[in-house]
């Protein structure tokens, strides 16, 4: 008890005094994540939008496919990233491995098909006809797929914070393809890992206590704007 | 008088779904001006031939508007340009009322002064100006649907399809929504194609109807001619095979008798009817009765509530398997259905001479615009 008490202190020091390196890890792991998540919801919307709207063979096992895509291991995505970004690998010549651009691939891969799949049960929710509704009016593909995407808003940002929870709190791809170098590629989650392993419990809870802090920030955030935009 | 031009033409529709035949129309026009509506029962597939027309589903066959073939001659997204369409759900988006008026007018990509010029006329011909800036999740069922209908006809389209607009609405909202429905489309002149399985809706609304079952039209042509001369036992079912009569209010009874002229007779009819207006009305044939002339003299003269009794000959005589079809010239044409047992007991074939009666509520009265 007194272990977590201590951790909740200093959790409590670090973040008034602003330490500059959990400042600065904070500051990565909301670059990182952020930006993984802005990818992932434009990938995963259009895309989610692409396979909910269009008629082609096959669509069960595509839609299946997403689906167990947002299941996916973050340390499977950490490996095949590694290998692809791996110096001999297929795309070792760009020099990404263990860089904070190589996270944000990481976890864009993760977050992809939690954004698509969420995408594609949000627009198949609006009624049938509505799609024909839009057609009747005159709506070109692209003007019906903005238009359902605009009227399927709120699941659509459940859909961007389901994303975004699901690589603020990874920690194996990261680690993988980050190699949570100090001051560089660490981010809450590697650091916390790290900190733990050596036993430093307190700085543990710290971290985690920090990271639960900007999980909950940023949904708060989404979910002003999703609850703002909730029908009257 | 030629007919008017077709404003479209459907030749060789067809739709399968699951490897079953759902639509199956060889022809259909849908004329400059008029009002069509297509009327059967569930599952006849109306719905289907209205989205096969606007282009919606996938289909075999070919459609012209205006001679052109849309899809080569003429594209689909202008063709569907030229058309609105309203569901049975209003399908309204989630925003204001005025923005859902305007979105039709937004796709097209029309200036804003355009924009408002042509909502505020739309919102204001079906009386929800001042709901303008309201949210349209916030609407009961009639100012829903209202805004529909408004979405629709602000883009001035020049063909509207109607897929049953008003079958979800409660009484009260319904019957005005109608009346403003009818008079846009009448002061526009908008051609109009109208699904409704309501037969009372259809006659009142419509210049042609098309009687829809099991994915083909058993039917087309004008109001009486589908009422009066039913092309099979189907349509005759389903239409009810009444009477429909063409005639002009010249008077009242009291305070709730019209008394309307039809072929120089004089008919009874239950409301109240401005003189001088012209009418259809629609007399079932089940509410006709026949009897013999003066066969209950000996009794003295008979009394009775129906205020119409009329003098008739009997043209034709059709047995419909559990009864029968009995059409009468009275001056002009009426059908009575009777038994079997009353055909013997009245004697009654063709040339036979019979007293036809029918109350004055039986007679519905249709106002045509």
């Amino acid at each position: 008890m007194e272990l977590i008490l201590d951790g909740l202190r200093k959790a409590f020091w670090l973040l008034v005094t602003m330490d500059p390196e959990v400042f600065g890890i904070t500051l990565l792991s909301l670059k990182v994540s952020g930006l993984a998540t802005l990818i992932s919801t434009v990938v995963g919307i259009s895309l989610g939008a692409l396979v909910a709207l269009a008629r082609f063979p096959g669509k069960r096992i595509v839609v299946g496919l997403v689906n167990t895509g947002m299941g996916l291991p973050p340390v499977v995505v950490g490996l095949f990233v590694s290998i692809l970004l791996w110096r001999s690998g297929p795309l070792g010549f760009l020099g990404m491995l263990y860089t904070p651009a190589a996270m944000v691939v990481a976890q864009a891969v993760i977050a992809t098909p939690i954004v698509m799949g969420i995408s594609i049960a949000a627009l198949q929710q609006l009624p049938q006809k509505l799609t024909l509704q839009v057609l009747a009016l005159g709506a070109t593909k692209p003007q019906l797929a903005r238009i359902l995407t605009k009227e399927a808003r709120l699941p659509l940002l459940a859909a961007v914070m389901a994303g975004f929870g699901g690589v603020i709190s990874e920690v194996g791809a990261s680690i993988m393809v980050g190699g949570n170098i100090k001051g560089y590629s660490r981010v809450l989650t590697t650091a916390t890992v790290m900190e733990t392993g050596r036993g430093n419990f307190e700085t543990a809870i710290a971290l985690g206590v920090i990271l639960l802090l900007l999980a909950y920030a940023v949904n708060l955030v989404l979910t002003h704007i999703q609850q703002r935009e909730r029908p009257r | 008088m030629s007919a008017p031009a077709a404003v479209i033409e459907g030749k060789g529709l067809s739709v399968e779904r699951g490897g079953a035949l759902t639509l199956d129309v060889p022809y259909i026009d849908v004329r400059e001006g008029e009002v069509l509506s297509l009327i059967g029962p569930n599952g006849a597939g109306k719905t289907t031939l209205l989205q096969t027309v606007a282009h919606l589903v996938p289909f075999a066959g070919e459609i012209f508007f205006r001679g052109r073939r849309v899809g080569s001659d003429y594209p689909v997204l202008a063709y569907r340009r030229s058309l609105a369409m309203v569901f049975q759900e209003p399908l309204l988006f989630d925003a204001t009322v005025f923005e859902n008026a305007a979105s039709g007018l937004k796709i097209r990509g029309l200036k804003k002064a355009a924009i408002r010029e042509a909502v505020t006329e739309a919102l204001g011909r079906f009386g929800i100006m001042g709901l303008k800036d309201r949210s349209a999740r916030s609407l009961s069922g009639g100012e829903a649907q209202r805004t529909s209908l408004a979405r629709a006809f602000a883009v001035r389209p020049e063909v509207m399809l109607l897929d049953e607009p008003f079958s979800s609405l409660d009484p009260m909202s319904r019957e005005p929504l109608i009346e403003d429905m009818e008079a846009a489309v009448r002061t526009t002149g908008t051609t109009t194609v109208l699904v409704t399985h309501d037969l009372m809706e259809a006659l009142r609304l419509s210049d042609r109807i098309a009687v829809m079952y099991g994915g083909r039209i058993l039917q087309a042509g004008p109001a009486e001619e589908v009422m009066n001369a039913p092309a099979d036992e189907f349509v005759a079912s389903f239409v009810g095979a009444g009477t429909l009569l063409k005639g002009q209010v010249n008077g009242a009874k009291g305070d709730d008798v019209a008394v309307i002229t039809v072929a120089g007779r004089q008919i009874e009819a239950a409301g109240r009817i401005a003189r001088g207006e012209r009418v259809t009305l629609y007399i079932r044939p089940e509410n006709v009765t026949l009897s013999i002339p003066d066969g209950g003299a000996a009794e003295g003269p008979q009394v009775t509530s129906a205020r119409n009794v009329i003098p008739g000959v009997v043209t034709r005589v059709a047995s419909m398997g559990f009864y029968q079809k009995v059409s009468l010239d009275c001056g002009f044409p009426l059908v009575s259905y009777i038994t079997g047992e009353s055909r013997e007991a009245l004697s009654v074939a063709e040339g036979r001479r019979l007293t036809v009666s029918f109350k004055a509520t039986a007679v519905h009265v249709i106002k045509k615009s």
